[in-house]
């Protein structure tokens, strides 16, 4: 296989981890977030900044970066306990612009400039180039995919489940929208933090612009295009709206307005996405199986 | 003092063309409940078509009212062939759909008239008003008298005629409404058709104001008019205008005045998260 195909591979495993990060906050517990890419971006930095200036190994900054990011995703979610639906979905547009503009303009951060130099990761003494990273990488996304699978069929998922459908009636069988909601944030945003790390260590350079809204926009598409509160669906939207625009690259110039066209295309015309309730998929499947049984 | 008034009456403007997006968007979030991000894409295309007719005629007369008819058409088209199928799904749905008409309109511009900044060289025969020790350029003239204009416009029809008590009943409830015989599908064409206008004008002035119009003149508005009307209380029109003075006016004097080290896109954010968390209804809203 050439670098090419499998450096688009990890870039679709990492924006699945991400997306499947989404799926937990907006497709389990309903909340609303259009500042994915904040934390991200967190991930990305705080990974950055031990790698540069600690000197931490893509090992020992694993475990720092899920609770760094875990933790600011918990502050940040508590904005949707005062805010819902569409005041959230703006809060969390407010929350990506301002921790863009802190990485953009803190000299901290690396200002405009980014940070640069980030170690390879090794692995038991040998680095990880292109297909060694695609393992990696593609094992960290089905640990992810196992954690959303086992959040979605423990009791603290089917709280968020109830959260999601009637807010007032799961809160007066005492479910407590509070430590739910913020759960729902915290495993959301630490896997994103995970993703961030991913990309931070096979870039080996950020900046701000990496982690800005449209970021944030094409993480929601992933998973509303593959199917919101579905296993597989950010996954496959990932796969989808990562390979599309690299599909789309010998058109140069009319690359992206085809791409806005697929997209409101889909969007229109399977607004459950593609493997949600009533898709084609689904259908599909559904009389494939009718007709097997009768 | 001069730069100060000088500084006072420059923000006022540029919070009065805040004032004139948000009151669209605000007037269309009131009745179908959506956020319309296209909204702002609408805005560069009136800014377009002002420009391109103005080229040809050589006439700001004739250029406001075809930009405002082209814009009223494509605001409706989004409506009906894209809003209206979707509004019985989840808001996210029509919002994601919304973002990618923004980037397609976005895109059609750049390919249709090169991605580069056009100039828009328009003469006002208006001249300078001497005001104290400082002088109202011709410009910042317009600007004050079309924005009072279309405002008070806007008042006058949703509160002294049929129309507006229609448009009204139906952002109350549009079921209710349809139920009590008014035609909603025509009311919320109406209104798209009104937000579509001064989004056009909107268009125009800022094109004249800061002499520039490229494609994606619409991208920083798209969200800040976004935090505006939320500030201002989601459906709003008085808070939407209200939010947008301010933040043009302090936008403006902090830029000149304080060295605050975040860009002043990030602060209508800060002020809107700090205002929703204070009044998680806006400034004027209702719970």
């Amino acid at each position: 296989m050439s670098n090419y195909i499998l450096t688009l591979g990890i870039f679709i495993v990492i924006n699945g981890i991400v997306a499947c990060g989404l799926n937990i906050i907006v497709g389990y517990a309903g909340q609303i977030s259009l500042g994915h890419a904040a934390f991200f971006g967190i991930g990305a930095y705080t990974a950055a900044l031990l790698a540069t200036k600690a000197g931490f190994s893509f090992w020992m900054s694993l475990p720092v970066v899920i609770i760094v990011t875990g933790t600011v995703g918990l502050l940040l979610g508590l904005p949707s306990l005062r805010v819902r639906e569409d005041f959230l979905a703006i809060t969390t547009i407010g929350i990506n612009f301002i921790v863009e503009s802190i990485f953009m303009y803190v000299p901290f951060f690396g200002g405009a400039l980014g940070i640069g130099g980030i170690s390879r990761i090794l692995f038991f003494g040998t680095r990880l180039r292109e297909a060694g990273f695609l393992a990696l990488a593609g094992s960290l996304l089905a640990l992810s995919m196992l954690c959303s699978w086992w959040f979605a069929r423990s009791w603290t998922g089917l709280a968020c489940f109830s959260i999601r459908d009637d807010e007032t009636a799961a809160s007066s069988m005492g479910i407590s929208p509070v430590l739910f909601k913020l759960i729902a944030f915290m495993a959301g945003t630490a896997m994103a933090g995970v993703g961030g790390s991913l990309y931070a260590h096979y870039m080996r350079f950020i900046s701000a612009t990496d982690f800005g809204f449209p970021v944030s926009v094409m993480i929601l598409s992933m998973v509303v295009v593959g199917g919101m509160g579905t296993l597989w669906g950010p996954v496959l939207g990932a796969l989808l709206l990562t390979v599309l625009p690299e599909v789309f690259r010998p058109l140069t110039e009319y690359r992206m307005l085809l791409y806005a066209a697929l997209l409101l295309l889909m969007i229109r015309f399977q607004p459950g996405g593609l493997l949600g309730e009533y898709s084609v998929f689904r259908n599909l499947t559904r009389r494939l199986v009718g007709r097997g049984r009768s | 003092m001069e730069l100060f008034l000088e500084q006072l009456l420059n923000g006022i403007a540029i919070g009065f063309i805040y004032a004139l997006i948000t009151s669209g968007l605000a007037l269309v979030y009131g009745i179908l409940r959506i956020l319309h991000v296209a909204h702002a894409a609408i805005y560069a295309l009136g800014a377009y078509v002002g420009l391109g007719v103005y080229i040809l005629t050589g006439s700001l007369i004739v250029a406001i009212p075809v930009s405002m008819a082209v814009c009223s058409l494509v605001g409706v088209a989004i409506e009906k062939f894209v809003y209206f199928p979707l509004l019985k799904y989840p808001p996210y749905v029509p919002l994601i759909a919304s973002i990618a008409l923004l980037i397609g309109i976005e895109e059609i511009l750049r390919l249709a008239a090169s991605p580069y900044i056009h100039a828009f060289p328009a003469e006002i025969p208006i001249d300078p008003v001497p005001l104290g020790p400082v002088t109202l350029s011709p410009i910042l003239v317009t600007v004050y008298l079309v924005t009072v204009g279309v405002l008070a416009a806007l008042w006058f029809i949703s509160t002294r005629t049929e129309l507006g008590l229609a448009m009204r009943a139906s952002s109350q409830d549009l079921h209710i409404a349809g139920s009590l015989g008014i035609n909603t599908s025509r009311i919320i064409s109406i209104t798209f058709t009104i937000g579509s206008s001064t989004a056009a004008i909107a268009g125009i002035l800022v094109g004249i104001y800061f002499n520039q119009v490229y494609p994606t003149m619409g991208a920083v508005p798209a969200y800040k008019t976004l935090a505006l009307i939320v500030v201002g209380g989601l459906g709003s029109v008085p808070g939407a205008v209200l939010a947008s003075v301010l933040l043009g006016i302090s936008e403006t004097l902090l830029i000149g005045y304080a060295h605050i080290p975040l860009p002043r896109d990030a602060l209508a954010f800060i002020a809107m998260i700090a205002v929703l968390m204070w009044r998680p209804q806006g400034l004027l809203g209702r719970r």
